[in-house]
């Protein structure tokens, strides 16, 4: 399978590509890891005109600390954020779960930026960074502007990204001592989208839970933010009823499409199975 | 579409071809440079079949485009042995049977070759998980994880050997 005809383009910078995406219009696609695009084209589910390649712009790649928070540049790669001592130390679970992402081959190429913008419900970075509370920096030709993780995604493959702004960088607040976290995934073999999953970022105190962001993958048009989940939770200890009551108030909000990994009963079950696992995981990790 | 010009490295030797942009590195190695040892498998980066080093990386060329490598390193399974001596890796496949049909093997080899470079004395775990985006159908992965385990002693060895 080969992708259909398209011209090419490589910009140096985020300025340059900024002015490719606005002279060649909705016809330009950018092009990050290519994981997602690529095999798209081959089956030409998109057929873009022009391609603008953002894999030789230095400035949208690395991983920083700015203050409180880790700024992640957009075109950074799985296996980059797996071997990141910033993120070990400060974020670990943005470290830890790409390793349920695709495989060693794909995590070289797949980026966090492209992940996030194609806005793909199976994709795993959307419930991540909305468990985080990630802001996105975004830039288009009018200047720069910032999303929060929970703004973004406003339908499947539909994000607050217009068509002429590249997503530049993530910002992350480092976990305060003591977060506990955990993104469990359920999915038949390596390389597979979730046929759910769950990410959890909580704190304790006494025993009762003073903090906690959850989010799910896979389970509707878009990654969910499961607030009533984590009503839940807050104030409470983690107990067999507690962890019911937020798998129940999750399950509540899944709308998932029935495919080969299952009907929609099941994977709502398995969305509360994940979190489940997850909250406990997290729990175990606080200090 | 016009066609763009792209220089790089194969094996060591400088190429310099035009090629239409939607071209797969893949093609680009197969059809232009008649290095056939890459396989095309099943074209949607699932299989690892077609899996080259581009610049000290294992990549599914199935899902490059040829016009990306303008400047890079790219090494195939053609340029593994050394003078007529098989590569490590090739001789624990060799040696602990790791192929029947052979299909997925040019891409086990350079997952293997790059894997014991990011990890040279990995657990069998290790093994399994490194190797992971390289499907076989045929031989099974037991002699393939004792391939690459034969292949991990040996550079080891080889390494001792040097110092």
């Amino acid at each position: 399978m080969i992708p259909p005809s398209f011209d090419y383009h490589a910009p140096k910078t985020v300025g340059e590509a900024l002015g490719l995406l606005g002279s060649l219009g909705s016809d330009a696609k950018l092009l990050a890891g290519g994981h997602s695009l690529l095999p798209m084209m081959k089956l030409r589910f998109a057929q873009p005109a022009h391609l603008i390649d953002l894999n030789r712009i230095p400035e949208l790649r690395g991983i920083c600390e700015d203050g409180n928070d880790v700024v992640i540049g957009a075109m950074t790669s799985e296996n980059e954020l797996i071997a990141s001592p910033v993120l070990r130390a400060k974020v670990p679970l943005l470290a830890e779960a790409p390793k349920l992402i695709a495989d060693p081959q794909v995590r070289n190429r797949g980026t966090i930026g492209g992940d996030i913008a194609h806005g793909d419900p199976g994709n795993d970075h959307p419930a991540l960074s909305l468990a985080l509370d990630a802001t996105l920096h975004i830039e288009g030709r009018g200047g720069r502007r910032s999303v929060k993780a929970d703004d973004f995604y406003l339908g499947l493959y539909t994000t607050a990204l217009a068509e002429d702004e590249i997503l530049t960088a993530i910002r992350v607040p480092a976990f305060a001592h003591g977060t506990g976290w955990a993104y469990e995934k359920l999915k038949r073999k390596t390389g597979d989208w979730a046929t759910a999953g769950a990410a959890v970022v909580l704190r304790l105190n006494g025993g009762l839970v003073s903090h906690v962001r959850i989010a799910l993958t896979n389970v509707a048009p878009t990654a969910l933010r499961a607030h009533d989940a984590e009503k839940a939770l807050l104030g409470q200890a983690i107990t067999p009823a507690t962890l019911q009551a937020a798998a129940d108030a999750a399950m509540a909000i899944c709308d998932p499409a029935a495919d080969l990994r299952g009907n929609e009963d099941y994977k709502t079950a398995m969305a509360g199975q994940m979190l489940k696992r997850a909250i406990q995981a997290a729990a175990a990790r606080c200090a | 579409m016009a066609k763009k010009f792209v220089a790089m490295k194969v094996n060591g030797k400088a190429v310099e071809e035009a090629v239409e942009p939607r071209t797969l590195l893949i093609h680009f190695l197969r059809e232009k440079l008649n290095l056939t040892g890459a396989h095309i498998g099943c074209e949607t980066s699932h299989c690892g079949a077609c899996t080259v080093d581009i610049d000290g990386a294992s990549v599914k060329s199935c899902t490059h485009l040829a016009v990306q490598c303008e400047g890079s390193q790219v090494l195939t399974v053609e340029g593994l042995a050394n003078a007529g001596v098989l590569h490590a890796v090739q001789e624990g496949f060799y040696k602990e049977h790791g192929l029947q049909c052979g299909f997925c093997t040019p891409g086990m080899l350079m997952r293997a070759y790059r894997f014991l470079q990011e990890n040279p004395n990995p657990t069998e775990a290790e093994i399994r998980a490194g190797m992971a985006g390289n499907l076989c159908r045929c031989t099974g992965y037991q002699n393939i994880v004792k391939a690459v385990q034969y292949a991990a002693a040996k550079l080891q060895q080889d390494q001792k050997v040097a110092a």
